[in-house]
C-alpha cells in the first residue's frame, strides 16, 4: 500500500481507459479542506487530486470520517475548499462569482442523496424539470425535457406521480433523472442506496451506471462494496487522503485465470 | 462431490458423451471451473464403478454415451435435498494470512489489509460487470436463456461471497483501530524520529502515518 505522499493520484489530464481524447467534466486540484483552527484543527481534505471524465463511474469508499462527503460537497460547490481547485467542465468553482457557481450548479451538476430530496408537492416530471425552469427555460419546454429525461431511463409511468406514491427506489431513480436532465452530466451521489434494500439498491445503481455509460461522469460516494463494485474505479480514501485505487480490468480474460478458483 | 453430482445432474436430461458433459458443465457455470475431459472420464468411471451411470450406446459419431441409473437419480434427488456441508469450513488463506499477521514483527497489517481489499475489490468490480453483461443477456431473451440464468446465478455468489471478504476487511481494520492495536506499535521497538528515513527500503513496507481514531 502506497503511503499518502506516493499515493497513486489520478494527474489532471490523465486519459481516462473509455474516453482517451476526452477533456474531464470534474478536475480535484490539490484539494484540502480544514474545519477550526489551532488545537481544534480538523484536516477533513489533505490534497486530493482527481479527474472525473465523461462515461465514467468513480466511487469513493472509506471509513466514517474519511473525507467521502466532503469530497462531494466541495465538487459539488455547496462548500468551499480551504485551499485547491475545483474544475467542472472547464470552469474553477472556487474562482467562480457566487452567480456563475449558482449557474453551473443548475445547468452542470447534479445530486443524488440518501434521502431522495424530491419535492413533495410535486410531480415526478416537475420534480426533475425543475432545474431547467429555475435556469430560465420555459415551463412547457422545461417540462418536454423532463419527460424525455424519464422516457430515457425507463422511467415514463411515473411521471405524473408524486414523491408518496412512488417507492423508494422510483424516487431515487426520479431523482437520478433530475440530476441529469438537459445537458447536465455531473452526477454527484451521496449513498444513494442508503435507504434501499439490496435489490433496490442495485436498480439504482444500474440506472446510474447506464447514465455514465451514456456519457455523464458520476461519483459515488458508498460504504457498500457491492455497489461500489459496478464503477469504472474505486478510490479509497483514509483521514482525508486518497491511499488507494482500483482500475476496472478486461473482465472477459478474469474466469480464464486463477482469479477465479478461490 | 460437486463434479460427480453436476455430472449427475446434467445426464438426468438425458444419455451424453464425456465432453458434451464438459461443455454443459461449463456453459452452466461460466467456466468458473473450468474441466478437463480426463476429470469427467474419470469421474464417470467412479459413477459407472458405483452403479450410478451405465454406457448406453453410441451416438451417430461413435461417441460412447452415458446414462444415469436408478440409484444413480436417486442419489441426485438426495443431493438436492441434503445442505452443503459445513462441519469442516475449507481453509481460507487470507483468514491465515491475517491471523499470522496479527502482531508479527515488521509487517504493517493495515497495508497487508488494504492491498487485499484492492484486490477483492476489483475482482467485485468485474465479477459486476459479468453480472451486468449476464444480466442484458436473459432481458434481451437470446437463447441459451436456461444457461445465462444459472451463470448469473454462479456470478451473485461469487460477489456476494467477495462482498463478505470485503466487510470482513473493513471490520477487521475498525477494529484493530479500535484495540489499538497497529502491528507497526507492538511488534517492533519504539519507533525514533529517524526510523522513517533511516529504514532500509527494499524490506520496510511503507509507514502509515500514526493512527487516527475515525471521527463519527
Amino acid at each position: 500500500m502506497p503511503d499518502q505522499h506516493s499515493a497513486p493520484h489520478i494527474q489532471p489530464g490523465q486519459p481516462a481507459p473509455s474516453s482517451p481524447s476526452a477533456q474531464p467534466v470534474l478536475r480535484l486540484e490539490r484539494l484540502v479542506r480544514t474545519h477550526g483552527s489551532g488545537a481544534t484543527e480538523v484536516h477533513a481534505l489533505r490534497g486530493i487530486d482527481l479527474s472525473v471524465y465523461p462515461g465514467e463511474l468513480v466511487a469513493v469508499m472509506g471509513p466514517s470520517g474519511s473525507g467521502k462527503s466532503t469530497l462531494l460537497t466541495l465538487a459539488g460547490g455547496l462548500d468551499t475548499p480551504t485551499s485547491g481547485h475545483v474544475i467542472v467542465e472547464g470552469t474553477d468553482i472556487t474562482t467562480a462569482s457566487r452567480r456563475q457557481l449558482a449557474a453551473l450548479r443548475r445547468r452542470s451538476i447534479g445530486y443524488v442523496f440518501q434521502d431522495y430530496n424530491l419535492i413533495p408537492a410535486l410531480t415526478a416530471a416537475e420534480n426533475v424539470a425543475l432545474p431547467r425552469e429555475l435556469d430560465g427555460t420555459s415551463a412547457r419546454k422545461a417540462r418536454v425535457s423532463a419527460l424525455a429525461a424519464l422516457e430515457e431511463m425507463g422511467l415514463a409511468q411515473l411521471a405524473d406521480r408524486f414523491p408518496d406514491e412512488m417507492s423508494g427506489g422510483q424516487q431515487q431513480r426520479v431523482a437520478i433523472a433530475r440530476a441529469l436532465v438537459g445537458d447536465r452530466r455531473l452526477v454527484l451521489a451521496d449513498e444513494p442506496t442508503g435507504a434501499l434494500d439490496s435489490e433496490t439498491g442495485e436498480s439504482v445503481l444500474a440506472l446510474l451506471r447506464s447514465r455514465c455509460d451514456a456519457g455523464a461522469a458520476g461519483i459515488l460516494v458508498t460504504h457498500e462494496p457491492r455497489f461500489a463494485a459496478w464503477a469504472d474505479r474505486v478510490v479509497f480514501l483514509r483521514d482525508g487522503s486518497v491511499v488507494d485505487e482500483t482500475l476496472r480490468s478486461q473482465a472477459d480474460s478474469l474466469l480464464s485465470g486463477q482469479a477465479a478458483g478461490r | 462431490m460437486s463434479i460427480r453430482h453436476g455430472l449427475l445432474a446434467l445426464l438426468e436430461r438425458g444419455p451424453r458423451y464425456g465432453s458434451q458433459l464438459r461443455t454443459e458443465f461449463e456453459s452452466r457455470t461460466g467456466s468458473t471451473w473450468p474441466l478437463n475431459v480426463g476429470q469427467v472420464y474419470t469421474t464417470l468411471a467412479r459413477l459407472e464403478r458405483d452403479g450410478l451411470v451405465a454406457p448406453g450406446g453410441e451416438d451417430a459419431a461413435g461417441h460412447t454415451l452415458y446414462a444415469i441409473t436408478d440409484s444413480g437419480r436417486s442419489e441426485l434427488h438426495q443431493w438436492y435435498e441434503r445442505p452443503v456441508d459445513r462441519t469442516n469450513p475449507p481453509r481460507d488463506e487470507l483468514s491465515i494470512k491475517l491471523a499470522m499477521a496479527v502482531g508479527a514483527p515488521g509487517v504493517d497489517i493495515r497495508a497487508v489489509i488494504q492491498s487485499q481489499r484492492h484486490a477483492t475489490i476489483k475482482a467485485m468490480q468485474d465479477y459486476t460487470r459479468l453480472k451486468a453483461q449476464a444480466l442484458a443477456a436473459i432481458e434481451s431473451g437470446k437463447s441459451r436463456e436456461r444457461d445465462d440464468v444459472a451463470w448469473l446465478l454462479v456470478l451473485e455468489q461469487l460477489i456476494f461471497q467477495t462482498e463478505a471478504e470485503a466487510r470482513w476487511l473493513d471490520h477487521s481494520e475498525s477494529r484493530l483501530v479500535r484495540l489499538s492495536l497497529p502491528a507497526d506499535r507492538r511488534a517492533e521497538p519504539e519507533p525514533t524520529q529517524a526510523a522513517d528515513t533511516d529504514a532500509p527500503a527494499a524490506t520496510a513496507a511503507p509507514k502509515p502515518r500514526a493512527l487516527r481514531t475515525p471521527r463519527g
